[in-house]
């Protein structure tokens, strides 16, 4: 099924959460969603007999400098199609519904947005740092973040 | 050091020779150098290509262990991250004296590639722990590594145990010099940060190595 399909599909029944629809030679056709929608919407993505999307690629989060952001890539294997979910978020309140219990692949891909970006899973089993260690303050991969000069009484820059 | 030189020579004559006994336990020790593997990047890929036939780095006399007890020196190779140095200075602290560091790879001497932006790297294994031999290199050619190796041999062979520095040339002074600074600098840290911790045990400086997992759970 091509991108446009299924958002024409979804758009029948998520009328008010879908926010915009790109399809564009050079990136993957993507759908920005509410965040509000989206356990619903990957819900019928995955369990919808024509979308069958059984496959997180990856999830990521993102710092658009303004905003932050989730990316989702879903894939089926079964029809071997793909779309890719973007929800944009709140800087002083990154809160978005976690996907673990859709697909189980988000449990480490959030625990890491939640290390590198500081934004919150709802919903997720075991949100703690997944890389860094558990006593590291800040966000690293934020673009106002600014390297500590001690660790541990150890220097850190250069 | 002439003794040495005869010691390495197949020694015909059989039955006695006469040595300083400084000389022997040196040579002994240079010779059969027990290391922990230490290997945290690349550079340990490389790391595995030295210990294999063609480079063959047990003819050092050298035998990995996985045990800091039972090692003389720790070869560092590869990015030291912030959240390993921890880790990496308790194994220090753990190994037997006298106890040397081998520091593999441009990351472990400096930093490497992440010395401007690494927020996470540390930049040099120098600041936690005192180096003694530093192979540059990225990751290093087997044939730097052996040259680092034979330099920690040569100074393992001019360690005295007896009268020190009488016998010792300038060059070979400084260097022993430089050597006890460090060794004093490392223990100063380590006894302020005792002191500190006997003060106010929730100031110990090292990184929790477990959580609570009861209060993860019961936040969300």
């Amino acid at each position: 099924m091509e991108a446009k399909e299924i958002y024409e599909k979804l758009l029948s029944k998520f009328d008010d959460g879908i926010l915009e629809f790109k399809e564009d030679k050079t990136i993957d056709p993507y759908i920005k969603i509410k965040a509000e929608i989206l356990p619903d919407l990957c819900f019928e993505l995955r369990d919808n007999e024509d979308f069958l999307f059984d496959y997180l690629i990856n999830l990521t989060g993102m710092d658009y400098g303004k905003d932050l952001g989730v990316v989702y890539h879903l894939y089926s294997m079964k029809y071997k199609h793909r779309i890719v979910l973007k929800v944009d978020l709140n800087r002083e309140n990154p809160v978005i519904p976690s996907v673990e219990m859709i697909w189980k692949t988000a449990n480490w891909h959030e625990r890491e947005a939640y290390d590198m970006f500081g934004i919150i899973f709802e919903g997720h089993p075991f949100l703690v740092r997944i890389l860094t260690p558990y006593d590291w303050e800040g966000y690293p991969l934020r673009k106002d973040y600014v390297t500590p000069e001690y660790y541990h009484g150890i220097r850190v820059p250069y | 050091m002439g003794l040495l030189n005869r010691l390495d020579q197949p020694y015909q004559g059989g039955g006695i020779f006469l040595g300083t006994l400084e000389d022997i336990l040196n040579w002994g020790r240079s010779k059969s150098d027990w290391y922990l593997q230490f290997g945290l990047a690349c550079c340990a890929i490389e790391f595995m290509a030295l210990n294999a036939s063609h480079f063959d780095f047990m003819r050092f006399g050298t035998i990995p262990r996985t045990s800091p007890r039972q090692a003389d020196f720790i070869i560092v190779s590869g990015t030291v991250t912030l959240k390993m140095a921890d880790r990496l200075k308790t194994l220090y602290e753990q190994m037997a004296e006298p106890r040397y560091v081998l520091s593999m790879g441009s990351c472990a001497n400096s930093g490497g590639p992440y010395w401007e932006y690494g927020y996470h790297v540390l930049k040099g294994v120098d600041r936690i722990i005192p180096v003694d031999v530093y192979v540059p290199g990225c990751p290093p050619r087997p044939e730097a590594f052996f040259e680092g190796m034979i330099k920690l041999q040569k100074l393992i062979n001019t360690q005295a145990i007896f009268r020190k520095r009488e016998n010792m040339t300038k060059e070979e002074l400084e260097a022993l010099d430089l050597r006890n600074k460090k060794q004093q600098e490392y223990t100063e840290r380590l006894l302020k940060e005792i002191e500190l911790y006997r003060k106010n045990p929730e100031n110990l400086q090292y990184s929790k190595y477990s959580i609570d997992l009861s209060k993860v759970y019961n936040k969300g």
